[in-house]
């Protein structure tokens, strides 16, 4: 996972590289879960664009996630979440609390 | 007519999540015998991904175990099927349904059989509580175009 951060909108952003497993999501959850509470943004945003492969952990990830960003005073978005990953995402009816985004860049001007 | 299995294999892993990838990577491997759209490859990796891992962190609740794997294939099908002699469960009607987790903390989300309900053509549960749980799945792999 790479994490950037945009310090002037309070913007983290989650670029997850790996296949989301059970396996992989425990690691992905302690760094971010690290970088949110650190942070303390307005904005995470997971970058899903390299993310070949997800089963329910990703779920679980995101989920969690969205949690420990409320607590902050944040809201939690996704994006370039391919059709697979939508599905599953679909299925866990998620999508209405943690939105997919276009881009980071049409949310700030807009 | 009886079905006739065209391949078959099996595979035994300890119960570590590291070999969560090795299951699904193997199995999907396998079925690509069977020429399958990427769509119906990436159906069949999710789905053997939600059963090794509900074996290794249900099942086994992570202590060490084996889980078994054996796929065998049809002439249009191919079958899976994943096994643990964990823990098993007690009601597994509940289990199957969506959102139901015996394991929130740990943040699952309990949409594990939901998953291979809806990705694959077949789901059977067997379970006994003390003795261990055995899933079989089976999907239809749609042959496009002629065959030569
Ligand atoms: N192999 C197993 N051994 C024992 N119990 C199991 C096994 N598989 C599933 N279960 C039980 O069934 C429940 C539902 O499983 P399911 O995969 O749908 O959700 P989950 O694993 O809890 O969450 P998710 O898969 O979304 O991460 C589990 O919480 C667990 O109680
Ligand atoms: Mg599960």
């Amino acid at each position: 996972m790479n994490v950037k951060h945009f310090m002037e909108d309070r913007l983290l952003v989650f670029e997850i590289t790996e296949d989301l497993d059970h396996h992989s999501s425990e690691i992905i959850r302690r760094r971010a879960d690290y970088e949110i509470q650190r942070f303390m943004p307005k904005r995470v945003v997971f970058d899903f664009n390299r993310v070949v492969f997800m089963d329910s952990a990703g779920i679980g990830l995101v989920i969690g996630r969205y949690k420990t960003a409320s607590s902050f005073g944040g809201k939690l978005e996704m994006m370039h979440v391919n059709e697979n990953l939508r599905r599953i995402f679909e299925m866990a009816g998620i999508l209405k609390m943690i939105p997919i985004v276009e881009s980071l860049e049409k949310e700030k001007i807009g | 007519m009886e079905k006739q299995v065209k391949n078959e294999m099996k595979i035994e892993l300890l119960s570590k999540s590291a070999n969560e990838a090795f299951a699904r990577i193997s199995v999907a491997a396998f079925a690509s015998q069977l020429d399958p759209t990427i769509e119906e490859i990436a159906d069949i990796k999710t789905s053997v991904s939600e059963a090794v891992t509900n074996a290794i962190i249900h099942g086994y609740n992570n202590t060490e175990g084996i889980v078994k794997i054996k796929a065998k294939l049809y002439e249009d099908e191919i079958e899976i099927e994943v096994s643990d002699t964990g823990s098993g469960i007690e009601n597994i009607e509940e289990a199957r349904e969506p959102l139901y987790t015996t394991k929130g903390n740990l943040e699952r989300s309990g949409m594990g059989f939901t998953i291979m309900e809806n990705f694959m053509d077949e789901l059977s549960v067997e379970s006994i509580v003390g003795l261990g749980t055995k899933v079989v799945m089976t999907k239809k792999i749609k042959k496009e175009g002629t065959t030569y």
